[in-house]
């Protein structure tokens, strides 16, 4: 600690940060605009210039920037300085001379740092009478907005989407004040996280044009605090309403998982919620009829209740929040419950929470994974199934370029000195993966193997790490080498981190990487200073995949058992929630399933394939319009609160299931059904933390939904009744929609939209947390609800054998694979149909051009696809990618034959389209 | 003594004359509304949403007026069209709450939300004083005839492009080094 004197006042601050961060974290405001927490300083804006005295004799000063100045010892600064706040408003008159004048029209008024420092600094009137410099704007995508007009320069941009986010395709373009942020020529941003240029971006230049499309003012936002449904990593966002729409998803810092960033799934992934896919209202359809009949909410509810009176069996759902699917157990009875997910998956997440559990290793959260200085990616396409976590791999390799400057003793903050000292010295990131992946621009090695000789490498690396594992058999010289080399860089590391995942499916691999922490743990424990546990996670495709795992062990059957009792027609009826049965296991089973004649009752909030064959579909609520749990890949619970109420023909799940009466006119409450629960589990005991305790004052004063600034109340739904109705009522969450109670900062959990006096946009965070970029001042981060047991296991045993026969992966696609997410437009505008990925080698061999269709014939299953020959994929591979239409796992098993189809130029050119979407860029020319 | 009756009784002769001869003094009242009152241009009255000079909505649906009104009766919904104007989809205010008291005229960055003379707003049915932008959008620049707020802002819409609006240079060429 450090004493430093801000006009006149002591505090006590961290020496190692910057003056600017130091005064930020007292909660003294001082302007700025290039600084981030995330990215450092670069001193571009001259924004947050302060006075600093030499000694307390000086009344002179200088002015330096606080950004560029170490918070040392002894250091006497002032910020009310009468030359310094001089200097910042001219500073600010400047960057404004070329503002285009038009924030009644820039998406970003209201929540715009540019106008928050403009008013802070002083700069009233515009002095500048000569001409403004104009730009021309680029077309980004579906994504992101461009008003280039807007640009104060302070290369923001730029430094998050290259420097951080690892983008290619923008770039600071021109000289003096020509400078120009854009890409090369028009057209889509391609890197998965360039959403966040609209919050990183402190005026209107970047802006989130879905949100555009139907746009409102922050402050006629109704919020409230949730989880990102797209995918296992559980990243807190803040979704937002306006007229019984959902409007947008920002990012909502949460210190450990996802902190200022989220990726592009998350945040443009909400329209599907008003998607034309969406189930509305109830449809029943009577015996065999062909066309479904709307069902009034009455109605629907009369005939949930007389189906599902005798023996029903449940099927629940890994995108379900965990109170639907302990509710639907709770209804069906445990002997009736199901998996939701498919056999192999079920399998996979046994062993995941058996590693969860193993004592000496822990599943790092994601600003772990960011300390990591070795971090070993299995075979999971991390960037496509869970984004978040890649961004953090990606950091994680600059990590050696902490040692660097910590040795030549430039702090950390001074990016660019940083970088410039680093220059390509990254820390060890090894990928062993059947295909080039969009993290192989930082990774030291990239090891292209199929997923039989990927385990039989994990084991041959776990035994180099401890010669008690056991040695795989048959390995040669290549394998020895190369599984040493992986070996010894995990052990020289002092915060080794392995990640896969389960979207291989496959047991074995996780054993496999259960097995090499394990001989990591050995490893260090006899030979290694470091005695800390080694960091291991999988990421989980699902937002519940873990919770469902975790619900399982205290009752419930996988899913094969299910569609044999379907098959056999044994139950009355069966009740399947928000899950489409097609992507869980092969068409033909579930056609089995099916022909056994039991009446079907879907809960679904989207149309797919599956739930057209429900007797009965339900509509139900998406995480927007439900209070709810999930689990996320560390096993780490967190609440998402209810942002507004659908219609009232759609219900959350739980809802309906616990609601026994049909005239009651709702269930009961998600809070008493966790309530119940984790009293009668000990395993979720934690949950009763999870939301604020509604006792007290707590229990009358709620938190408002709306902004004190919410507009328009006694106009809104005036066109259809000009007599106000009553405000809704939340009885089952501390939160209110409205604007009135008192805005909970003492309860950061609660906290969807952040403003501080002064402080409008995001930026206004920095109010709320103990220090910049620390954690939040108070509220639930999520209970963690796996314990580690106290007795290490041994080795798991794998028969790990290489294999040389062609196989079969299943690439995932950001924009695409998630079920949900695939219905928003925007997010369409960027999927791909189905392809297929195949070497060259292969190619040659089966005669398939570039960019032409194949034949894949299985035992079950074949599929015509359009190919892409890329250079990096391992040898006898063949990668494809379902778009929740080709049934993948009828491919999965079997001998795999491959043949050219005949080329046709016009699916030639069709496909070519497609391709031109894809980001790959390893892909060969069309001639080759 | 003759002070005392000079105060009070002299006081209330006065007066008494003064109330007789206001028997033949003009009258304030008019004969309304048979005869119409004169308004002053400022009167707080009836809200319109007026036009710029070259005849199009000058409203840019950047809710101002909306987070400025005290009442909250304005409510409007953000549109734009294809060469990037924005205007309200929808416009709505409603009068049984409005209080006239003018803050979303003085908010309004575009000076398309005026407040008029007229006065004479009342209805039978409370429904009928729901007014929605069809009601309030007249064909011209209401009290303030010379502003165009996208003549001075620099987003493009059709008609003028980058470079157009006042005080501004034709667009950059990014790939010009000359400076």
């Amino acid at each position: 600690m450090a004493k430093i004197s801000v006009d006149g006042i002591e505090y006590d601050v961290n020496p190692e940060n910057n003056l600017l961060q130091e005064c930020l974290s007292q909660g003294l405001d001082l302007p700025y605009f290039c600084w981030h927490p995330c990215m450092g300083s670069v001193g571009a804006c001259r924004q947050c210039a302060v006075k600093q005295y030499r000694n307390e004799e000086d009344k002179k000063g200088t002015i330096v920037m606080a950004c560029m100045t170490p918070a040392s010892d002894g250091s006497i600064i002032s910020i009310n300085d009468q030359q310094a706040t001089d200097f910042r408003s001219h500073v600010i008159e400047s960057l404004m001379i070329s503002h285009p004048h038009d924030c009644p029209v820039c998406e970003e008024g209201g929540e715009c740092h540019l106008q928050d420092m403009t008013q802070m600094s002083g700069h009233n009137y515009r002095r500048y009478d000569f001409k403004k410099v104009t730009h021309r704007n680029q077309n980004l995508g579906p994504f992101i907005g461009h008003e280039m007009n807007r640009c104060i320069a302070c290369y923001r941009c730029v430094r998050f989407y290259n420097d951080y986010a690892g983008g290619e395709d923008l770039a600071a373009l021109g000289s003096h004040h020509h400078v120009y942020f854009g890409r090369h020529e028009e057209g889509v941003l391609e890197n998965e996280f360039s959403g966040n240029l609209a919050e990183v971006c402190p005026t209107g230049v970047f802006t989130d044009k879905t949100f555009s499309a139907h746009y409102t003012r922050k402050w006629d936002l109704q919020t409230a605090p949730s989880i990102c449904a797209g995918c296992g990593v559980g990243c807190n966002t803040a979704p937002g309403e306006r007229y019984g729409t959902l409007r947008r998803v920002v990012n909502r810092y949460h210190h450990d998982i996802n902190g200022y960033f989220i990726c592009d799934r998350g945040r443009f992934g909400y329209d599907a919620n008003s998607s034309k896919q969406r189930v509305g209202k109830a449809l029943y359809r009577h015996g065999q009829e062909a066309e479904f009949k709307p069902l009034s909410s009455l109605e629907a509810k009369r005939q949930f209740a007389a189906m599902t009176g005798g023996d029903v069996i449940g099927i629940g759902s890994p995108r379900a929040t965990l109170e639907s699917n302990i509710a639907l157990r709770d209804r069906v009875g445990v002997e009736n419950f199901y998996a939701g997910f498919s056999d192999a998956q079920f399998d996979c997440l046994q062993e995941v929470l058996k590693s969860l559990r193993e004592p000496g290793l822990y599943c790092p959260d994601v600003r772990q994974i960011e300390r990591s200085d070795c971090v070993l990616v299995v075979n999971e396409d991390i960037t496509n199934t869970s984004a978040r976590l890649a961004l953090a791999i990606r950091q994680a390799g600059r990590n050696a370029a902490t040692d660097l400057a910590n040795e030549a003793r430039i702090p950390l903050w001074q990016d660019a000195a940083v970088r410039e000292l680093a220059q390509n010295t990254r820390s060890p990131l090894i990928i062993v993966s059947p295909q080039g992946s969009r993290l192989d621009d930082v990774a030291s090695a990239t090891h292209l193997l199929q997923l039989d000789n990927q385990i039989h490498l994990l084991q041959a690396v776990a035994h180099a790490i401890d010669p008690d594992a056991l040695k795989p058999t048959a390995s040669n010289e290549v394998d020895e080498a190369l599984s040493s080399s992986i070996a010894a860089q995990l052990c020289q590391a002092k915060n080794p981190c392995l990640v896969s995942g389960i979207s291989a499916e496959s047991p074995a691999l996780v054993k496999a990487c259960v097995n090499v922490a394990k001989a990591l743990r050995a490893y260090r424990k006899h030979n290694s200073a470091e005695q800390n546990p080694v960091a291991l996670c999988f990421a989980m495709p699902e937002a519940n995949s873990l919770g469902m795992a975790l619900l399982l062990e205290t009752g419930g059957k996988p899913l094969r058992a299910a569609l044999q009792r379907l098959a056999s027609g044994s139950a009355d009826a069966a009740i399947v929630m928000e899950n489409d049965l097609s992507l869980r296991t092969s068409q033909t089973a579930l056609a089995e399933a099916m022909a056994g004649g039991v009446p079907l009752i879907v809960m679904d909030q989207l149309h797919n394939r599956f739930n057209e064959q429900a007797q009965l579909l339900l509509p139900s609520s998406s995480v927007f319009e439900q209070h709810g749990t999930w689990i996320n890949y560390e096993g780490r619970a967190q609440s998402s609160y209810q942002v507004f109420r659908p219609s009232e023909d759609i219900l959350a799940s739980y809802e309906r299931l616990s609601a026994l009466d049909p005239m009651q006119e709702c269930g009961v409450s998600s809070e008493l059904i966790m309530q119940e629960f984790a009293r009668a589990n000990d395993a979720f005991s934690a949950l009763t933390q999870l939301r604020p305790p509604r006792v007290g004052i707590s229990a009358s004063l709620k938190s408002p939904r709306q902004s004190h600034r919410f507009s328009g109340r006694t106009a809104m739904h005036a066109q259809d009744h000009v007599h106000e109705s009553q405000q809704e009522q939340d009885r089952a969450s501390a939160l209110a929609f409205s604007m009135e109670g008192v805005m909970l900062q003492k309860d950061s959990s609660l906290m969807a939209s952040p403003w501080s006096p002064a402080w409008n946009s995001n930026q206004s965070i920095s109010k709320f947390q103990q220090e910049i970029n620390g954690e939040l001042q108070q509220g639930s981060k999520g209970e963690l609800l796996c314990v580690r047991q106290s007795t290490e296991t041994a080795y798991d045993a794998i028969s790990a054998k290489r294999d040389e026969k062609l196989t079969c992966f299943i690439i995932s696609q950001l924009f695409g694979s998630d079920e949900i997410s695939a219905n928003a437009p925007a997010i369409q505008a960027r999927s791909l149909g189905p392809y297929a990925c195949i070497g060259q080698e292969l190619a040659l061999a089966c005669g398939i051009r570039q960019h032409g269709l194949v034949d894949i014939t299985t035992q079950t299953g074949r599929v015509q696809l359009p190919v892409i020959i890329r250079r990096q994929i391992a040898p006898n591979c063949i990668g494809i990618y379902p778009a929740n239409e080709v049934d993948k796992y009828a491919l999965l098993l079997g001998e795999i034959t491959l043949q050219a189809v005949p080329d046709e130029d016009s699916h030639i050119a069709s496909s070519r389209a497609m391709f031109d979407h894809l980001l790959i860029k390893d892909a060969l020319a069309r001639e080759a | 003594m003759f002070r005392l009756i000079k105060d009070t009784l002299g006081s209330q002769c006065v007066t008494l004359w003064r109330v007789f001869m206001h028997a033949f003094a003009k009258t304030d009242t008019v004969e309304y509304p048979d005869v119409q009152p004169q308004m002053a241009a400022r009167w707080r009255g009836r809200i319109i949403l007026s036009r710029d000079p070259d005849g199009e909505e000058r409203c840019v649906a950047c809710n101002l007026c909306a987070v400025a009104c005290p009442v909250d009766c304005i409510a409007l919904q953000k549109a734009e069209d294809e060469e990037g104007r924005w205007y309200p989809e929808f416009f709505r205010i409603n009068f049984s709450r409005c209080i006239m008291c003018g803050f979303c005229e003085e908010a309004c960055p575009t000076n398309a939300i005026q407040l008029t003379p007229d006065f004479e707003m009342a209805e039978y049915v409370r429904q009928d004083m729901v007014w929605e932008k069809e009601d309030l959008l007249i064909n011209g620049t209401g009290k303030y005839h010379d502003y165009n707020f996208y003549r001075i802002a620099g987003k493009k819409i059709a008609g003028k492009d980058k470079g157009e609006a006042r005080n501004e240079e034709a667009p950059v060429n990014v790939r010009s080094l000359l400076p």
